[in-house]
């Protein structure tokens, strides 16, 4: 089992160095290598759990409600201008 | 004065007899006395902790809404968001994080007129068994400050055990309140899922996590979660039941009472000592009159893998808003979008979250997402379903809730593998919903050991009845660390 760190940290926006890489590729193949104790199992016919109790989805009525602490929020961000996020340019 | 319960301080205090500002102050003299050996906080909140102590007394003396927890020195774990006071989750990306609003959970301790004295160190973003992954600093165990705390809720845990707090908040997605609570000899429970609201709480795996307490003695938990627990609408999984008074369930009787010990979380693996303190425990609540068989749970054996995948797939999508735009850490090295997100990810998360967000990543891309999540999810049905046999006989489960006490601070950090495998008998408990408390019931070379006792969902009452019979007939939580 060998994982294509460098392909993985991708998808996961996640910067990796070369040291990392050589070190994450033995950590988490290790891992999966263990995860595979899960194939011993037949589960054709298992339904799968994605929560433990009964969901459902919980709606509330569609109504505007101001805002009171902008500022706060704002203060948070690494850079604001305008009362807005401010990010790298993303268009030319 | 620190190093007594809740329950005994609010004696005191309701008579008068000390006030919310002599213990406050008491606890942070603890602190400052201990604080530097055990490293249990993040952050201690010292002025406002003296404010809030304050009005308490004023609430005391004007007999107005006081509750167990008025005037009562409280510890938050660090992923849990206080309005103003800073959330780190022990991370380098949310170092200076001020949220604009309390979790439920702060709402209500604020409500209740406890102190919040500060915010407790914890392994980054809630990963890890140790404390050691915390980006801020790590935690030792006060029984022995070469040992680690247990984690992720290792500050809290700590902070309780050095009476540092006198009680503390955790969160558990596959033990974090349990096994801090077991290396450390403090009572941690995790409730069912849905019982206590998750908002407010940084999210790590959404379908796993739950707040809970961590306690000098089962009064206190049943005091806190009196508290804690609740619906909200707020929190879409939390659940709309009524809650009963936890302090009603502390009845000192298990005649009876049908306790299953799980035959799989005392084979190989497990200490000799830990054992031991099972079949010690196991002997006591005979003796109490409870009937005790054999359970066998076959699928707990594959419960660490199916952990370990669906728990960092879970991560990998709710790390994801940490991306340098609205809030936390953002790169000084971004010249673009794209490289704004690779270099602030790569600065601000530690190697366990990396590692775990890579794992849940990959178990999610395209061509393995049957294999290995799918595949995960089955087994998830598999364990739970495990649970519903034994519980149709038992009325509680039982087992150590670790393998082995406390193990060195480095020693498993090299290998996770070996930290994950340590969490085998409270992983199973997080992937069924179900509750679990963990006690003290023995020591093993002056380290403390814990006893799990496991529910069916939503009865909590019945854990308390068996943890407060077994702790009213032994002494084991009257151990104390010599610090």
């Amino acid at each position: 089992m060998k994982i294509d760190v460098e392909h993985v940290a991708k998808l996961a926006r996640l910067g990796i160095t070369p040291e990392e890489k050589k070190l994450f590729e033995e950590q988490l193949s290790a891992i999966l290598e263990y995860a595979a104790i899960l194939n011993k199992l037949n589960t054709d016919k298992v339904p799968p759990t994605a929560h433990a109790i009964p969901m459902k989805n919980v709606l509330r009525e569609d109504k505007v409600i101001p805002c009171k602490n902008t500022e706060d929020i704002l203060d948070n961000a690494p850079e604001e201008e305008q009362n807005m996020f401010r990010v790298p340019r993303i268009i030319e | 004065m620190h190093a007594r319960t809740a329950h005994e301080l609010h004696t005191l205090i309701a008579n008068k007899k000390i006030s919310s500002l002599e213990l406050t102050e008491s606890v942070l003299g603890q602190i400052e006395k201990v604080e530097s050996d055990i490293q249990a906080y993040v952050t201690v909140t010292r002025d406002e902790a003296i404010k809030q102590a304050k009005a308490a007394d004023e609430r005391i003396k004007n007999n107005q809404n006081v509750t167990p927890l008025t005037g009562i020195p409280i510890a938050v774990k660090d992923n849990m968001c206080t309005q103003g006071i800073l959330t780190t989750c022990s991370s380098k990306i949310l170092a200076n994080y001020l949220p604009p609003y309390n979790a439920t959970v702060v709402n209500k301790i604020k409500d209740a007129g406890a102190v919040i004295i500060g915010k407790t160190n914890m392994d980054e973003f809630a990963m890890g068994s140790s404390t050691e992954n915390s980006g801020i600093h790590p935690t030792h165990n006060p029984w022995d400050t070469k040992t680690v705390p247990g984690g992720s809720s290792g500050g809290s845990a700590a902070a309780v055990a050095a009476s540092e707090a006198i009680l503390a908040t955790g969160s558990d997605t596959g033990g974090s309140i349990r096994q801090p609570a077991s290396f450390c000899g403090v009572v941690g429970f995790k409730p069912t899922y849905g019982r206590v609201s998750r908002y407010g709480l940084v999210a790590f795996a959404s379908s796993l996590d739950q707040i809970g307490p961590l306690t000098k003695d089962v009064t206190d938990t049943a005091i806190l979660m009196n508290i804690l627990a609740g619906h909200d609408p707020k929190d879409s999984t939390s659940v709309d039941l009524p809650v009963p008074d936890y302090r009603k369930a502390l009845v000192d009787d298990v005649k009876k009472l049908k306790i299953g010990y799980i035959k799989e979380l005392l084979g190989k693996g497990v200490d000799k000592e830990v054992k031991d303190s099972l079949e010690k425990a196991i002997k006591k609540f005979k003796e109490l009159g409870a009937e005790v068989r054999e359970v066998s749970m076959p699928s707990f054996e594959y419960a660490v893998a199916t952990y370990y995948l669906i728990a960092p797939a879970e991560a990998s999508s709710n790390l994801a808003r940490y991306d340098g735009v609205k809030f936390g850490h953002r790169s000084k090295d971004a010249r673009d979008l794209l490289s704004m997100y690779y270099s602030t990810r790569r600065e601000g998360f530690g190697n366990e979250v990396k590692r775990r967000i890579m794992i849940g990543t990959y178990a999610l891309s395209a061509g393995y997402y049957d294999a290995y999540y799918l595949k995960a999810l089955k087994v998830r049905t598999l364990i739970k379903q495990d649970f519903e046999k034994a519980f149709k006989h038992c009325d509680v489960l039982i087992s150590p809730t670790t393998t082995t006490p406390a193990f060195n601070i480095g020693e498993k950090t090299a290998d996770p593998l070996s930290m994950y495998l340590s969490d085998i008998a409270t992983i199973p408990v997080n992937l069924a919903g179900l509750p679990a408390i963990s006690i003290p019931c023995g020591m093993s070379k002056g380290l403390p050991l814990g006893l799990q006792i496991i529910g069916k969902a939503f009865d909590e009452e019945t854990i308390l009845r068996a943890a407060f019979t077994f702790e009213q007939n032994t002494d084991w939580h009257k151990n104390k660390p010599n610090l």
